[in-house]
């Protein structure tokens, strides 16, 4: 009933320290005869693209046969280090920027060609360097932007958003549609770095972290403005308190039809289209502009080669097929929540979803692009930053306090890396 | 009076438990007891570091938070046992009509996924569209965001707690009370006692040895509580705070930050404290529990 995790974790442990690197020395030497590559991946809605990617890359390798494996988020990782601690990872597998060092410098991944990331966007590329080398060959790139209700907008008299829309436009639109009579907030204020947050942190002149992953750059003024452009709207009450995000996910209230504005990816375009509740009555725009600057964090994820791979060349071939133009353009085509990183192989995408301004927030977001900010070991500040910012958010300490607990905590972590 | 023999027998008989026992309990703990001495790489690779792990988790306000959380929904849902004894009475009521239907449905939490159960009721207690603020509404009381406030959150999850458990205890005491003899209950007529007394003087301190099993079992599982709030408190949640419980840090400890050795220690001490309070148990039973 109760989960026994005690004991059962203790087994996993176990079982995850005996374990060395006997990576199995069986199988073909690459390069003279049939080779079979393991991919995984975690994304149950890109089965179908990848499946149509690894046709025909095995239509060009005729020697070569790629076992797609999906595994879900949830136990993704946890599948994934026991698996390279034990020295029998995936030949190719996605990463993650967040992820991306840890496993690097852990020996985990093998280091991959730097001449194929021409024409992929750089933000996203630099994500996947560690030590002056490249892990990861990214193959798609979450935007996130600022996704608009019209019906709120009209009937509430006010403009929709535009591309060179500020902070005070926000702040100015988001009281305006603001009426509680109807239970209806201006805006969202969840909690979310990628999309929210981080972008204002930089927006305002601040960082997450220093350049060399060295410091924490929460206790600079500029990042706590940037935080503090979401608290206040708690406050103002334009948007709903902390403990509504808590009980139901933001994207839901979003569809709800009772909020004006909110963040989100531009990847959500796939859900919201699917729901014919709204799929008319929203639209997006490209994040608005900071006091200090334009800036948008792109994150997109990586196909990484494990270092261990029995077929090395394949390997790497594949994951270098994934992010060339044919591939790129098959994932586009797909229409799915990904949106392709190669410049110029994304009009399937945009034309797949008609109803939203894609393409315009896509142009006008892809020149202020900021690398998602990652050290060593991310998710253990990052465990540190959410669970204080919590804190400022529901409101029981002012923001200027929490960021300089999170800035020592984390300051502490970095140093240990 | 017994043979070689018969000693090697009795061993082998029970060398399959023993074994089993040896593998995947004893000599997990003993690792688990020295990972907790060491730090661990991502990838493998300890080193160690004495009671390190100890010192600065016993210097961690995060860990009494959660020493205090655990605590608190361990004797929330302790309290909730006699609420077993009773539905087990009542289910006991001789010639009660559509009996296993009543019982079945008591059942049905202990064979639910826990999955399902937290999902179902984190729609329950949503603060803004829930069905238990919607209920509290109708007699004018504005309910709070239960899951979202960490003032509430642990109250709530205990509910579940509750909730899910008392099929699984109510079993327990059913059987418990199919094995009091019926003729004490026809001498305690004959004598003059009422249904109450009856259950007071009879019932109750006969069935001492099932609650005290009951309690037993029941506050060893509720120290391990993990799925209810790994499901029901979202991580991003101001509730976390007040409803995080240990091995739910070991997890963020373990799985998410991949502090390994620190994970261990927890656990170390979580079974260090199921390991002392059971053993006050078992020292407390001799006041109040009826061998027959």
């Amino acid at each position: 009933m109760r989960f026994r995790l005690t004991l059962a974790v203790l087994t996993a442990l176990t079982a995850a320290c005996g374990s060395s690197g006997t990576a199995g020395s069986s199988g073909d030497p690459s390069g003279s005869g049939k080779a079979t590559i393991s991919y995984a991946i975690w994304d149950k809605n890109d089965q179908a693209s990848a499946e149509k990617i690894i046709a025909a890359f095995q239509q060009a390798n005729p020697n070569v046969t790629v076992k797609l494996e999906i595994t879900p988020w949830d136990q993704y990782w946890t599948k994934l280090q026991t698996a390279a601690s034990g020295g029998a990872a995936p030949d190719v597998f996605w990463m993650n920027s967040l992820n991306v060092r840890m496993y690097a410098k852990g020996g985990i991944l093998a280091p991959l060609d730097e001449s194929k990331t021409q024409g992929l966007t750089p933000a996203v590329v630099d994500g996947y360097r560690y030590d002056g080398k490249l892990y990861g060959l990214p193959h798609n790139v979450g935007i996130p932007a600022l996704w608009y209700d019209k019906k709120i907008f009209d009937d509430a008299g006010v403009a929709y958003p535009t591309a060179d829309w500020t902070w005070d436009d926000v702040k100015t639109a988001a009281k305006k549609l603001t009426d509680p009579s109807k239970k209806q907030f201006g805006i969202l204020a969840h909690m979310w770095d990628q999309g929210a947050f981080y972008p204002t942190m930089y927006q305002a002149g601040g960082e997450v972290i220093s350049a060399d992953g060295k410091k924490s750059g929460f206790d600079n003024p500029a990042s706590i403005q940037g935080l503090e452009f979401w608290t206040s709207m708690i406050q103002e009450k334009v948007a709903p308190v902390a403990e509504v995000y808590a009980d139901t996910d933001s994207i839901t209230l979003f569809q709800s039809g009772k909020y004006g504005m909110f963040y989100g990816g531009a990847w959500l375009a796939a859900t919201f289209a699917a729901n014919p509740e709204v799929a008319e009555r929203i639209d997006l725009v490209a994040l608005p502009k900071g006091p200090a600057k334009e800036a948008v964090i792109l994150l997109g994820l990586a196909n990484a080669v494990s270092a261990k791979s029995e077929h090395p060349k394949e390997a790497a071939a594949f994951a270098e097929f994934v992010a060339s133009e044919p591939a790129q353009k098959i994932l586009a085509d797909a229409g799915g929540g990904a949106l392709s990183l190669r410049e110029g192989t994304q009009d399937g995408w945009f034309k797949a979803f008609p109803n939203f301004h894609l393409k315009e927030t896509y142009d006008a977001s892809l020149p202020y692009g900021v690398p998602y900010p990652v050290s060593l070991n991310t998710a253990q500040w990052q465990d540190v930053q959410n669970k204080l910012l919590a804190e400022a958010w529901a409101g029981k300490r002012p923001v200027a306090d929490v960021a300089k607990e999170i800035a020592a905590q984390m300051n502490e972590i970095l140093a240990k890396e | 009076m017994h043979s070689k023999r018969e000693w090697a027998w009795g061993y082998l008989l029970i060398a399959p438990m023993a074994l089993g026992l040896a593998v995947f309990y004893l000599w997990p703990i003993a690792q688990t007891l020295y990972l907790s001495m060491t730090e661990s790489g991502v990838f493998g690779g300890y080193t160690w570091v004495g009671t390190a792990n100890f010192a600065e988790l016993f210097g961690d306000e995060e860990m009494y938070g959660t020493l205090g959380n655990t605590m608190l929904y361990s004797v929330l849902v302790l309290a909730g046992v006699p609420l077993s004894i009773v539905v087990a009475a009542l289910l006991n009521v001789p010639g009660l009509r559509g009996l296993s239907v009543y019982r079945t449905l008591y059942f049905l939490p202990v064979v639910t996924m826990p999955a399902a159960i937290g999902l179902t009721w984190s729609y329950l207690f949503n603060g803004e569209f829930g069905a238990i603020n919607h209920l509290l509404g109708t007699i004018g009381i504005d309910g709070p965001y239960w899951l979202g406030d960490e003032r509430f959150a642990i109250y709530a999850i205990a509910i579940v707690g509750i909730w899910s458990s008392i099929g699984y205890n109510a079993v327990l005491f059913l059987a418990g009370l199919q094995g009091i003899p019926r003729h004490f209950y026809e001498a305690a007529e004959i004598d003059g006692a009422g249904r109450m007394r009856q259950f007071f003087s009879i019932t109750l301190p006969l069935l001492t040895p099932t609650t005290f099993f009951v309690i037993v079992i029941t506050m060893i599982n509720a120290l391990q509580v993990f799925d209810l709030v790994y499901l029901m408190v979202d991580a991003g949640s101001p509730a976390l705070a007040g409803s995080r419980t240990i091995v739910y840090l070991f997890y963020q400890t373990g799985f998410v930050q991949n502090q390994r050795g620190m994970a261990a220690a927890i656990a170390v001490i979580l079974l260090a404290l199921i390991l002392v309070l059971t053993a006050i148990q078992f020292r407390l039973q001799k006041k109040w529990v009826h061998y027959e």
